[in-house]
């Protein structure tokens, strides 16, 4: 066994692969949460339940409409985007201009009524889902054994993640975005159509969580507590990071992945906790968060 | 809070109640409104939302749960002790979390809330998962004994009384105009002088001391403390009172909670149990969307209307 100063580098890489796996989750998810929190100046609760929301029509696809992976992947966020977009017009317009407070309760109120469903109807305990054919296996590295569904999820999430920062850095798309969240009401007057941008925005930022719900179905199973338990520690780091960048967003959700790995194999006992404890620390030391603009 | 007769109404009806009402969930109601109370003097008053404020109750239930079964104190003591560590949590949380505003705070504090939950998952002397069962109320004073549902009642009546009367002095004290003030513009608070973080985190603490306090109330009348208590779920729940009831008024909270177990004991009974959840959601999603002064804020809003 390969050991180095008397730590187990075989356990250690596998800790550090499922923390970046973990890490490529909490990034996808942080990210949907700047996009929406850029626009819209609220916090969504229900993205938790929009990650299990997807994670459940992937494997309801797969059953009853042998629907496979691939096609998942594409079709799923789409349809939780709709979900998003339709909640966004019905729900959170109507009280847009009352103090955002409310249109977090509200979406909190939606993250209850989705999980009380789905657990009525599919019971607490998880449902499995296979992983797709084509990426079974895995290749033999010289310290660790990876398996290529793992290491499809980091490089399938990265290459979100890369691309939505260049859409919206780089892109003129981007550049109206950006712009709505500096100051609507001008954008509005240059004749772009903000009601509609932050339609689609939400849809967007919702359709994220959707992806990341069908990428964690075949490693984690699927229940209807998954998203709740995972966006308490979104929350945290989006507190780290802080909103104000979504490059910022990405990498903090990534390193506080591997964070979480790191002390999966030194110290097990904090593993679920570590993360707070980061914020703790970034509260005393840097109130904004590493990446935060406002005071 | 000024004696009126409406006052002294409110109390008599207290004291008969549990002739006509089963006293154990009376009792339910008192910790629950008393909890309520103490959330809405941060969210009602100063206009801050905390979304973890189980956690609070929870330790206050913890501590007080661990002495009754493991030290020989009086239920006074045991309350004493639960409220101060709750008091003791809430100053440090409190401190963290008056650093950030608005939606900031609120993801602030669901996120320390979860870091006690996960340590007192893991704490050898909490349970774990089953919790702390059979915690025995003792008896008052050393002589009186809590056993009895009636005397438990009205120490717990007494204890809510208590909470409510510091809570409604804590509004409309001086201090308490300083915490509307900064709910209603905080730039201008600043501006006069006043410290904000400071009179928050005031605030915070005497919230935080009060939830423990029912928290611990609520492990002596239902002998058991258990993770229930500190899990998110607690938390939301006790927004759904606030705001169901009447955010930033006095009366608002305990109609919330009193509604609120209303409805969960009557769906607990039958079929509908299942639906709890999907039903709390609902009425919060109505709440925020048609109903936001709550229950007591559209009553003040029809006699105003009306009467004035």
């Amino acid at each position: 066994m390969a050991t180095f100063l008397g730590i187990n580098l075989f356990a250690l890489s596998g800790q550090l692969l499922v923390g970046l796996i973990n890490g490529s989750f909490y990034a996808l998810l942080s990210l949907g949460l700047a996009i929406i929190f850029g626009l819209l100046k609220i916090i969504n609760f229900a993205q938790g339940a929009m990650y299990m929301l997807g994670a459940f029509a992937a494997f309801l696809a797969l059953q009853y409409l042998g629907m496979n992976y691939w096609f998942a992947l594409i079709f799923v966020p789409l349809a939780v985007g709709a979900v998003g977009i339709l909640m966004e017009r019905f729900l959170i317009r109507p009280i847009a201009n009352e103090d955002h407070l409310y249109s977090l309760l509200l979406t909190f109120g939606f993250a209850l009524v989705l999980q009380g469903l789905f657990t009525h109807w599919f019971g607490s305990s998880g449902l499995p889902y296979a992983i797709p054919d084509e990426l079974k296996g895995g290749t033999r590295l010289p310290f660790m054994y990876l398996p290529n569904y793992r290491a499809w999820i980091i490089v399938a999430s990265l290459i979100v993640c890369v691309g939505t920062w260049w859409m919206i850095e780089k892109t003129k798309l981007g550049a109206y975005l950006r712009a709505g969240t500096e100051n609507p009401a001008l954008m509005q007057a240059f004749g772009i159509n903000v009601p509609l941008m932050v339609t689609l925005t939400f849809g967007f930022g919702v359709a994220l969580a959707g992806f990341a719900g069908v990428m964690a179905a075949p490693v984690y199973s699927v229940s209807p507590e998954m998203g709740s338990n995972i966006l308490i520690v979104v929350f945290a780091i989006v507190v780290i990071g802080g909103m104000g960048s979504i490059g910022g967003a990405i990498l903090t959700g990534l390193a506080m992945g591997v964070v979480e790995g790191l002390t999966k194999y030194f110290y097990p006992e904090a593993s679920t906790t570590v993360i707070f404890f980061v914020m703790v620390i970034v509260l005393l030391l840097k109130p904004a968060g590493l990446f935060g603009k406002e005071a | 809070m000024k004696i009126s007769k409406f006052n002294i109404a409110l109390v008599g009806l207290g004291l008969v109640a549990p002739l006509v009402l089963y006293p154990v969930f009376l009792m339910k109601v008192l910790c629950f409104a008393l909890f309520a109370s103490a959330f809405n003097l941060l969210l009602g008053f100063v206009g801050l939302l905390s979304f973890g404020h189980a956690v609070f109750l929870g330790t206050g239930g913890y501590i007080t749960g661990y002495l009754m079964m493991n030290t020989g104190i009086t239920p006074e003591l045991g309350i004493l002790a639960g409220t101060a560590a709750a008091a003791i949590l809430g100053a440090v949380y409190g401190k963290l979390a008056v650093k950030r505003e608005g939606i900031y705070f609120a993801m602030v504090t669901l996120a320390l809330a979860q870091l006690m939950f996960f340590v007192y998952l893991q704490a050898p002397f909490t349970g774990g998962e089953d919790g702390l069962q059979g915690v025995p109320r003792g008896e008052l004073f050393g002589f009186i004994d809590l056993s009895d549902n009636m005397n438990m009642y009205y120490f717990v009546f007494a204890i809510f009384l208590a909470g409510f009367w510091l809570i409604n002095r804590t509004v409309h004290s001086p201090f308490g105009q300083v915490l509307k003030a900064i709910r209603e513009n905080e730039a201008r608070a600043t501006s006069l002088g006043y410290n904000v973080n400071d009179y928050k985190w005031v605030a915070f603490v005497i919230s935080a001391a009060l939830a423990g306090m029912a928290g611990s109330t609520k492990t002596l009348v239902f002998q058991l403390a258990s993770l229930t208590d500190v899990h998110w779920h607690m938390s939301g729940e006790v927004v759904l009172m606030t705001l169901l009831g009447g955010m930033g008024t006095i009366f608002g909270p305990f109609v919330g909670a009193a509604t609120i177990v209303s409805i969960q004991n009557f769906l607990s009974g039958g079929e509908l149990g299942n639906y709890i959840h999907i039903i709390m959601g609902i009425i919060f999603i109505v709440c925020v969307l048609a109903f936001r002064s709550g229950i007591v804020g559209e009553i003040q809003k029809v006699i105003k209307r009306n009467f004035s």
